[in-house]
């Protein structure tokens, strides 16, 4: 098995049925749902297309879910790994791009939908403000110039695969902008990748913008606390 | 306040800041509970370099005794993360629970499957 698609999901039973229709036209790309404790028929749908379903006790968020499929990517003998939203946001026809960028030897590839050539996205204004600051707090402590950090939409080596299965940060947020940062520091190269992204083809948005500031606050600690040790023990991660 | 107590509680505050913040780094405590200490001591810093700032508060609110309101808000502040904790006692316990039954549940399925296996052996 070369590359497995991890996809989250919690509560996506109206898109996820066409989310994997478009993933079973990629060669030689595994899916695997990780149903994080939805209420509603996600497992099913994932049983009735024949696709592998990951079903979490209970939710544990993205950044808990994501975990789970790291490691069932690892126990299934993955070489890269691709992780994709479940409500239709990511369009699978990017996934080439993504994974050439680490067939190249890009240790982590984020799909950017802010990149010089990628595609139309609108964001309300206070999202993108809040963007903008994640991007250069990875700017500043990384020297990464990213456009995207929160994007979900990345691929991975198997190295990295490794030492996320067992770091990842499960926090929203840190999900994404703290795990570019450890990928870093723990040497593998961040590339990113221009992708165009969809509204959402169904299902609730989440309301977890309501509470950016106080993940955000989360965050700045987490951070904070790896720099603080990263340079007591000379910047290794 | 004495300049020696100044000195005491502005080191301490930031002794404790570091040290939650480094068991973050070495991923000993979750950040969302770092925060929570860090709502207490890093305020602390401010408050220990100028003493006046508790004055302040206290002819604001009309108290006599302005330490009293400092003494009030930092119980009120344990208070706040104690019950905060027994929230997140009692989720940790339910889904201990959930995870008991689950495995449980798990077994008995792996028993039926290995039944079923043995039964179409025998025929
Ligand atoms: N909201 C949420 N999504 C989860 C959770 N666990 C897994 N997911 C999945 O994670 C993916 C991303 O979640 P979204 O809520 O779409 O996050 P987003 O794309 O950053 O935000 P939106 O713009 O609101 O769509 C989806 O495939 C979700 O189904 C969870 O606990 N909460
Ligand atoms: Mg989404």
């Amino acid at each position: 098995m070369s590359a497995v698609a991890v996809i989250p999901a919690f509560n996506e039973e109206a898109p996820l049925g066409d989310v994997l229709a478009e993933i079973a036209e990629i060669d030689g790309l595994v899916p695997v749902v990780v149903d994080d404790g939805s209420s509603d028929g996600t497992a099913g749908v994932a049983r009735n297309a024949g696709v592998a379903c990951v079903r979490l006790p209970f939710n544990l968020g993205v950044g808990g879910a994501v975990r789970t499929g790291l490691r069932w990517a690892l126990d299934h003998g993955a070489e890269t790994v691709v992780i994709i939203d479940a409500d239709g946001q990511h369009d699978p026809a990017d996934v080439a791009a993504l994974l050439a960028a680490i067939d190249a030897g890009a240790g982590l590839a984020i799909g950017s939908r802010f990149a010089a050539d990628a595609g139309d996205y609108a964001v309300g204004a206070t999202r993108r403000r809040a963007m903008r600051i994640l991007n250069r707090l990875v700017r500043t402590t990384t020297g990464f110039a990213a456009t995207d950090a929160t994007s979900g939409f990345r691929a991975m080596s198997r190295p990295v695969v490794e030492y996320l299965a067992c770091e990842y940060p499960v926090e929203y947020l840190a999900d994404t902008v703290e795990v570019i940062i450890l990928v870093r520091r723990a040497g593998h190269e961040v590339v990113e990748v221009p992708v165009s992204m969809r509204e959402r083809a169904g299902g609730v948005p989440s309301a977890r913008r309501f509470r950016l500031a106080f993940n955000f606050l989360r965050l700045l600690v987490g951070i904070a606390g790896g720099v603080l040790v990263g340079r007591r023990d000379g910047g290794r991660p | 306040m004495s300049a020696a107590a100044q000195i005491t509680l502005a080191v301490v505050a930031l002794g404790i800041t570091f040290w939650v913040v480094r068991l973050v780094g070495l991923r000993r405590l979750r950040s969302k509970y770092a925060l929570l200490w860090l709502v207490i001591t890093v305020p602390l810093v401010p408050l220990a370099v100028f003493p006046a700032i508790v004055d302040e508060a206290g002819k604001f609110f009309g108290v006599n005794y302005a330490p009293a309101l400092l003494f009030s808000l930092s119980s009120l502040l344990l208070l706040g993360i104690v019950i905060h904790y027994s929230w997140e006692l009692s989720r940790l316990e339910s889904r201990t629970r959930r995870l008991g039954e689950e495995i449980a549940l798990l077994n008995a399925r792996l028993d039926d499957a290995e039944r079923a296996d043995d039964g179409e052996g025998e025929t």
